[in-house]
């Protein structure tokens, strides 16, 4: 870990703080009822995306689950335009056409969240195959949870990126639980996606997926390989979620001694902790803290300001010509 | 103008488009050093390398999962799916994915990709290898529906859907692959979303597409020579865009219409075009629409239940018959 210069570490730490108020945000937007449908939180697994987000170069593919704020404000997304889609305004990223679980931001290389579980898996190796085709140095990056190594296109995705040798990165948070039913009694491996590794010739990686130095290291050894043109990597990352699976679940299913476990797990306090002991000032800490929530505090304001997006947008943008036509 | 098969103008299109778009690649089963399981992709590896004409495994999820990810990146790609009946391992992509996509984001993407497909009865395959889908298709907002019915129709379509920046499902039909026809000399381009006439009647209109456009045609012959009833016969090629203005000039003027559908009866496209044809030229109307479809059961394998199940020119002509002679009173004359 002491290979990670400090100036990283603290914008590591400043991601993880973005992306843990960021949530927390948006969850009491939701108690408000300011947030309408449904959301994911990823509260407990903010070492994944921060350690990624900063790792991976500015034209590399990010894609991500319906669990995937936290991946989009990693690559730099705004976080107005973040909170704002979430209510259904505007300046959310997709003017409201979205929602929580379709955040995109192509310039930042968010290349969508996709919400049918594996559904983007494909379609990563797709943009994998295209860098790979026009020889840019780019590599595609998909981000799934536990429950994704079940169903058929985890598979066919990791077979084809291996055959194809594609600079392709399948990140697995394994937060123990595909949605309410623990991964473990509906799997027939220990780790669910590192076990299945084998299958395609590649190496079983498993990750503390709240450590964010060892993600960042993880995610650097992967986009290394990826853009040496020496294929795919499978990465299991271990983490838990401290929140149900989505707004309608308490996550009562859990035992407490579980959750207790690793809560003092936490990958914020834990980092902090880590980065007092290697002698970085508290107040360095507290102004980063003070700083970024000030920023989320500007931008839940903006984004109650921004008006709710214009009707007529309901029917743009179903074709190229930015139109709905389906009949002259 | 050279006489190609409908077969052959696939990887004439498919040529055609590669040759002049460095962005355009190839994937699928067995399409590249097997030529395709219907041969409608032979010669294209040895021409365009195997760096654009990739083989894939059987993963319909991964073929439609990575044509996507490559056309938001940059690529145009074109995927085959062997059969149209296979949609259904893969329909998260049709449905979901590659048709909501640019919607969802708000614009942020556009989507320039073809998936190709061998659609259609005739080849006694049964009820998972024969069916015709093309109403599934187009009941999805977001993608393009096209299915041509000519060796013409085939190169100028398929040219046309891979230069345009949507996602097009393109139905070809396979009892139509060994059809041959004339195939315009150099290159070859068609518009998508324009239905053709291709012959003109006072009586009656029928509306018909892919391998049920023959069938039209035979029909309207018998027709004027038998019965001396004089029909217009449309080829519609595009079901989404659907060229409604043809349509209704021509059912205005006929007053008398039938759709040709080779898809199941319920929710069919013609359903759809009766619907809109019952709402925009009602009392243009001598008769109600007849729809003419395949029933709503699955394909059986024998030959001798297919044949019975499919529209045939003999069927058209008796539900043609039947309707204009059961109300003698609204008939313009016949």
């Amino acid at each position: 870990m002491e290979s990670i210069p400090l100036p990283i570490r603290l914008t590591l730490y400043k991601l993880l703080v973005e992306l843990r108020y960021c949530e927390k945000r948006a969850h009491d937007l939701f108690l408000q009822n300011l947030v309408k449908g449904t959301s994911h939180l990823a509260l407990g697994q903010e070492a994944i995306a921060a350690g990624f987000g900063l790792a991976m170069e500015k034209g590399d593919y990010t894609f991500c689950t319906y669990r995937g704020h936290h991946h989009t404000l990693a690559r730099g997304a705004p976080m107005c335009g973040v909170l704002g889609e979430l209510m259904g305004r505007q300046c959310g990223l997709l003017a409201g056409k979205g929602g929580s679980m379709h955040l995109t931001s192509v310039k930042h290389g968010v290349m969508g969240s996709y919400a049918i579980v594996g559904g983007h898996l494909p379609i990563a190796v797709g943009a994998a195959w295209s860098a790979q085709y026009r020889g840019s140095r780019q590599a595609a990056v998909a981000f799934f949870g536990d429950g994704t190594t079940n169903i058929g296109a985890f598979h066919e995705a990791l077979n084809l990126a291996a055959v194809w040798k594609l600079p392709a990165i399948f990140v697995c948070e394994n937060n123990l639980y595909m949605e309410y039913t623990p991964i473990r009694n509906v799997t027939a491996v220990e780790h669910p996606a590192a076990d299945r590794a084998a299958s395609y010739g590649l190496p079983a990686i498993v990750v503390d997926g709240n450590d964010v130095d060892a993600v960042y290291l993880a995610a650097g050894a992967a986009l290394a390989r990826a853009r040496a043109g020496d294929g795919p990597s499978l990465i299991e990352c271990k983490t838990y979620r401290h929140s149900g699976h989505s707004r309608a679940d308490p996550a009562k299913y859990r035992p407490a001694a579980e959750v207790e476990s690793w809560l003092e797990r936490d990958p914020l306090p834990t980092y902090r902790a880590r980065l007092l002991a290697h002698g970085v000032p508290e107040s360095n800490l507290t102004n980063i803290e003070r700083d970024v929530l000030a920023e989320v505090d500007r931008a839940t304001e903006a984004a109650k300001a921004s008006p709710p997006p214009a009707i007529e947008s309901a029917f743009t943008d179903v074709w190229a010509d930015g139109g709905a036509q389906w009949r002259n | 103008m050279a006489e190609l098969s409908y077969r052959d103008a696939v990887a004439a299109g498919i040529a055609q488009e590669m040759a002049r778009d460095e962005r355009v690649v190839f994937l699928g089963e067995d399409i590249g050093a097997a030529g395709g399981v219907f041969k409608t992709t032979v010669g294209l590896l040895d021409r365009f390398g195997p760096r654009r004409v990739r083989d894939t495994p059987i993963s319909e999820l991964a073929i439609l999962g990575a044509a996507m990810g490559a056309a938001m990146t940059g690529l145009r790609p074109i995927a085959e799916i062997m059969f149209s009946d296979f949609l259904a391992c893969c329909w998260d992509y049709v449905a979901n994915e590659i048709s909501k996509t640019r919607y969802m984001t708000n614009g942020q993407f556009t989507m320039p990709l073809v998936i190709r497909t061998a659609n259609g009865a005739g080849s006694r395959f049964g009820a998972q290898h024969s069916q015709s889908v093309e109403n599934w298709a187009m009941a999805i907002p977001g993608i393009k529906v096209v299915a041509p019915a000519t060796p013409a129709d085939v190169k100028g379509l398929l040219a046309a859907a891979i230069r345009d920046p949507d996602p097009v499902l393109f139905f070809e039909h396979k009892s139509l692959y060994s059809l041959k026809g004339e195939v315009p000399d150099g290159e070859h381009v068609e518009a998508l979303g324009r239905a053709k006439v291709l012959r003109r009647g006072d009586d009656i209109t029928i509306v018909a597409l892919a391998a049920m456009v023959p069938r039209a045609l035979q029909a309207a012959d018998i027709l004027q020579a038998q019965h001396g009833i004089s029909a217009t016969v449309i080829d519609l090629r595009s079901l989404v865009p659907l060229d409604t203005q043809t349509l209704l000039a021509e059912v205005t003027r006929t007053g008398r219409l039938f759709t040709v559908e080779e898809n199941p009866r319920l929710c069919g496209w013609g359903a759809e075009i009766s619907s809109i044809v019952t709402e925009e030229c009602f009392f243009d109307l001598d008769q109600p629409v007849v729809r003419i479809s395949t029933p709503h059961i699955p394909i059986p394998a024998a030959d001798a239940l297919e044949d019975a199940v499919i529209p045939s020119t003999a069927r058209i002509v008796t539900e043609v018959l039947r309707a204009v002679d059961f109300r003698p009173g609204a008939a313009r004359g016949i």
